[in-house]
């Protein structure tokens, strides 16, 4: 129990599958197909700045419908009794163990043309494209990555010292007070993991802009998709660039978090 | 401590519920209509038959549960062994071996798969091989240790050091009190791990797509296939069946929780 | 003389052990004899623990020797030990019944199974838990899990038992309850037991010797009754039961004086007019007229305790503790007499009263009136005073001139306290800083083993000019 050795498998584990691996990412984007150094790929991965422009958008109003939809939701929930608080996360938690594509897939069929959505608006006299549009994109990654926004707020607030809200009660504060002042701030290290887990994925996933998108909806991912199976080298430097923005924005919400816990 | 929830909290929650189970809801529907499209044309079990039926499917299936099976408990070894040998590091040495076990989880799963595939392309040439079940496997265990290390350690952290000596005081060697007694009190940690890596491992597409070479396929990549192809209501029935069993294994895990927290109330 | 005829089982030797850098045991010297109950006694952080665990195999020390029936067993893990302990939260094994718990060490032997299970049986019904065999070891009571533990450890066989605390997550009536019976299955099984607690009643009740450990060191090793009546040092007096200690002066061989009188007593060999300490327990002075009294006092509280009046009397300055059947009213002058055989007289725990430091002058400002000089790498300035740039000084220091600081300021800081006693009027500290002892004398009273900040008040020190140095 004292021993350290145990990990020793892991950490070879992790120097062969993990780092060799990111070093070879960073090689392969500072080289070309002979394997001399240029920077070619990365004025090829220039070409799709408006990819990473729109991927980062769409990942960006995607998370914030999440959050709007989530801190009430959660909140909601730790109102609740214990046994009920059980049953309500377990319910948000098995969509998101069905399979990732059957997910966007089931959308694809209640979105298509024909699809009962389709079908029952026609029927009220409205017709309309749901499928195909920047929109319906954003409700696949809502879709996709709501609970993953609730579960760590919820987690949060459930671990909010109810004497804490019955106290800030007692000293004259009404239930928006008590809200501003005490379950907010107390709720923001919920609020920034759920961002995180929320943003990362929804900027770097593909096939969800292929499923529900129009043909200019295009994400970062679905780029890497298809340029790394002919060209590694402006794959892996888009690869590389996508990885530092978003170990840039993990960054900037530590320090953020950080902050708001010292202030 | 009585919490009181308005009806329309209610309404907010039950919105939600609809908003997730909606498209799944339909996806079953569909699953017993006859009919190739999504008109209503009649009810019928044929597209389970003709799932069951269909050779690739099954063989998927076979497949995706050998990965998760062999991936979660090889992923569990390596990370139980690797959670309590972390342990003993202390201060930046363990944060910088905490740090690099986490990049799996926060990278994104397309860089992920990406490496992977450079790393086995580049190794398939040193030692002449081709990516198959064996590299797809390897990668599946890739992102599941650092769910095992991270449901591990704080396992680790909760056991009472003085139960350790006991068992050595009462003549056990280091290996024997680690089978013997700590292996029961970091078993919570150690099923969660499990079953984290065996339900990532299952809904895994991603990683799978870049590692898998040309010739493997699981489920995730026949359905992808599926989906590239014409829609076909062999998808919904098969939708259908992996809800269930999804439903089945949170209703497991569930009781298995609710069970566990009663024992922990009556010891206090 | 009864001792020699007893079969040495462990022997510490010379044992010397750091954790971080602090020194936890300080060579102790320790034997264990057969078949006897001995007590580790000391306040937490003295070092009993450690001693335990490094008989237990569960630490190495630095240096030293631990001898077992004679031979050297530094290194052997403790499942290679003829040892077996009892640890202070029980650590059962909760996923095992009680009867699995008790059997894990047999097991372990590869013992026959009904041999096993006759073992077992047995042992439980020596522990009183006939018919707790199934039982889930999560839903027994606290006094219940003890009993577990003890027979887990019994059940073994060892030559040697450890209890580390045993009954300390006990409540009072159940920890009472639960010493007459660990004695006693003591004696039924004819075990040596090694037993560490703070708890000095618990010491005097159960054990054979009682070794007195503080700050690494053993103080004193002796009978309950040894250390009681004859302890060595005030640390020990105050540690053991209530008593009086005062600061005397040996005037000679049977001559004492204590609180300004001249007293016969039967102690000899300190020399003469040698400052010692006293102690005088409660109950061995007796209450007369204050025309009888050696010492005269006014009674300042009186409580009854059902056997005996508890009574604070003013002496002088010096407050008194008194044990009698007979009390006086508040605010009355009484007498007090003690027979020579009851002052014990020991040696003071430092060899010095003042506080003395030989220093250079390292800087100095004539006209701001102010000098520093360098203490265990602190700078420490003395204001209006002023002697010039390196000139040696001899700094003299009474007790009375330190102080403990708050947080962050201070001259010194982190000095461990060693040891706290009250004189009667006041708290006689003891501080250790990097490179020396000091003597403190405080009000109020302080928790011994953790780290103050000191400070210094230079119009009470004394300073003389050892060996003037001219400058240019």
């Amino acid at each position: 129990m004292k021993s350290r050795k145990p990990s020793i498998p892991y950490i070879i584990w992790m120097v062969v599958f993990t780092m060799i691996p990111i070093i070879m990412i960073g090689f392969t984007a500072f080289t070309d197909k002979q394997g001399n150094f240029s920077l070619n790929a990365f004025t090829k991965a220039f070409f799709y700045t408006n990819v990473f422009v729109k991927s980062l958008w769409i990942a960006l109003i995607s998370t914030a419908i999440c959050l709007l939809l989530a801190y009430p939701l959660a909140f909601l929930i730790t109102r609740m009794k214990h046994s009920s608080q059980n049953t309500v996360i377990m319910l948000l938690m098995i969509p998101m163990w069905m399979n990732f594509l059957l997910r966007i897939y089931a959308w694809v069929t209640l979105l298509q043309k024909n699809g009962p959505i389709d079908m029952a608006l026609s029927m009220l006299g409205i017709h309309g494209s749901y499928i195909g549009n920047s929109a319906a994109v954003v409700l696949g990654m809502v879709y996709e990555y709501l609970p993953f926004m609730v579960l760590p707020i919820y987690t949060v607030m459930s671990k909010i010292d109810n004497g804490l809200i019955e106290a800030a009660q007692d000293l004259g504060s009404n239930n928006f007070a008590v809200f501003k002042k005490v379950i907010a701030p107390l709720s923001l290290p919920g609020i920034i993991s759920g961002i995180t887990m929320v943003f990362v994925p929804s900027a770097s996933t593909f096939l969800v802009a292929q499923y529900l998108g129009g043909t200019d909806d295009i994400m970062i991912g679905d780029v890497i998709d298809k340029i790394f199976w002919t060209d590694q080298n402006t794959g892996a430097a888009i690869s590389l660039i996508l990885m530092v923005l978003i170990f840039v924005f993990l960054v900037i919400m530590n320090l953020f978090g950080d902050e708001e816990a010292i202030a | 401590m009585k919490k009181k929830s308005g009806i329309l909290s209610k309404i907010y929650i039950v919105l939600i519920m609809i908003f997730l189970y909606a498209p799944i809801a339909v996806l079953i529907l569909f699953s017993f209509n006859n009919g190739k499209t999504t008109v209503w044309k009649g009810f019928t079990l044929k597209w389970y038959e003709e799932l069951f039926k269909d050779d690739n499917i099954m063989n998927a299936l076979g497949n995706t549960l050998i990965i998760a099976v062999l991936a979660s408990i090889f992923a569990t070894i390596l990370g139980t062994a690797a959670a309590i040998g972390i342990s003993n590091f202390k201060g930046k040495k363990r944060a910088l071996i905490q740090n690099v076990s986490n990049i799996p989880i926060i990278s994104p799963d397309i860089v992920m798969g990406v490496s992977l595939m450079l790393l086995f392309t580049a190794l398939g040439i040193m030692f002449n091989f081709e990516m198959g079940f064996f590299t797809v496997l390897l990668s599946h265990i890739c992102f599941c240790v650092p769910f095992v290390v991270l449901n591990v350690i704080p396992r680790i952290k909760r056991i009472d050091r003085s139960v350790y000596d006991a068992a050595l005081d009462l003549g056990c060697n280091q290996w024997q009190a680690f089978c013997k007694v700590i292996i029961y009190e970091l078993m919570p940690g150690i099923f969660s791990g499990l079953l984290m890596s065996f339900t990532y491992s299952l809904d895994d597409f991603i990683i799978t797509y870049f590692t898998r070479g040309a010739k493997f396929q699981n489920l995730s990549i026949e359905i992808y296939s599926m989906t590239h192809r014409r829609l076909s209501p062999k998808i919904n029935a098969l939708s259908a069946l992996l809800f269930l069993a999804v439903l089945i294994i949170m209703i497991i895990i569930n009781l298995r929780d609710r069970h566990e927290e009663k024992a922990r109330s009556q010891k206090i | 003389m009864e001792q020699l005829s007893k079969k040495t089982i462990v022997s510490l030797r010379d044992i010397f052990i750091r954790f971080d850098g602090e020194v936890i045991l300080n060579h102790i010297n320790l034997d264990i004899h057969e078949k006897e109950f001995v007590t580790i006694l000391g306040p937490s952080g003295c070092g009993k623990t450690t001693t335990l665990r490094i008989i237990g195999g569960f630490v190495e020390p630095e240096s030293g020797d631990v001898m077992f029936d004679g031979k050297r067993i530094n290194g052997t893990p403790p499942n290679k030990r003829n040892v077996n302990t009892v640890f202070q939260k029980y650590s059962l094994f909760p996923h095992l019944n009680v009867f699995d718990n008790v059997a894990f060490g047999l097991k372990l032997k590869k013992i026959p199974k009904a041999e096993i299970k006759e073992k077992v049986t047995r042992m439980l019904a020596t522990v009183d838990l006939k018919g707790y065999e199934k039982r889930s070891v999560a839903k027994l009571s606290g006094g219940q899990q003890q009993r577990v533990a003890i027979a887990r450890a019994l059940v073994c066989d060892p030559e040697i038992i450890l209890l580390d605390e045993p009954l300390g997550a006990l409540d009072l009536k159940l920890r009472k309850s639960m010493q007459l019976e660990l004695k006693e299955i003591q004696q039924k099984t004819q075990k040596t037991f090694i037993y560490v607690t703070h708890d000095q009643e618990e010491a005097l009740t159960m054990s054979d010797r009682v070794i007195v450990m503080n700050n690494g060191v053993i103080e004193q090793i002796g009978t309950p009754e040894d250390i009681y009546n004859e302890p060595v040092n005030a640390f020990v007096a105050d540690f053991i039961g209530e008593a009086n200690i005062l600061n005397g002066t040996m005037i000679d061989d049977c001559r004492i004086k204590i609180l300004g009188k001249e007293l016969e007593c039967v102690d000899k060999g300190f020399g003469k007019n040698t400052p010692v300490d006293v102690v005088i327990r409660p109950e061995d002075i007796e209450i007369t007229s204050p025309a009888d009294g050696q010492f005269t006092g006014i009674v300042q509280k009186s409580t009854f305790k059902g056997v005996h009046y508890e009574m604070s009397v003013m002496c002088d300055k010096c407050e008194i503790l008194i044990h009698s059947t007979k009390t006086a009213e508040i605010g009355s002058k009484i007498g007090m007499r003690v027979i020579p055989f009851n002052i014990q007289i020991m040696n003071k725990l430092l060899p010095f009263y003042n506080n003395i430091l030989e220093v250079q002058v390292k800087y100095s400002d004539e006209q701001e009136n102010y000098f520093q000089f360098d203490l265990e790498d602190e700078s420490i300035t003395v204001k209006d005073r002023y002697y010039e740039q390196g000139t040696n000084l001899k700094i003299t220091l009474p007790p009375d001139a330190l102080s403990l600081a708050g947080d962050g300021v201070g001259d010194l800081k982190d000095l461990y306290i060693e040891s706290v006693v009250y004189k009667g009027e006041h708290n006689e500290i003891i501080l250790e800083s990097d490179e020396r002892k000091w003597l403190m004398l405080s009000d109020t009273d302080e928790q011994v083993a953790t780290y103050v900040p000191l400070s210094f008040d230079f119009s009470k020190a004394d300073f003389e000019v050892i060996n003037p140095k001219r400058e240019g």
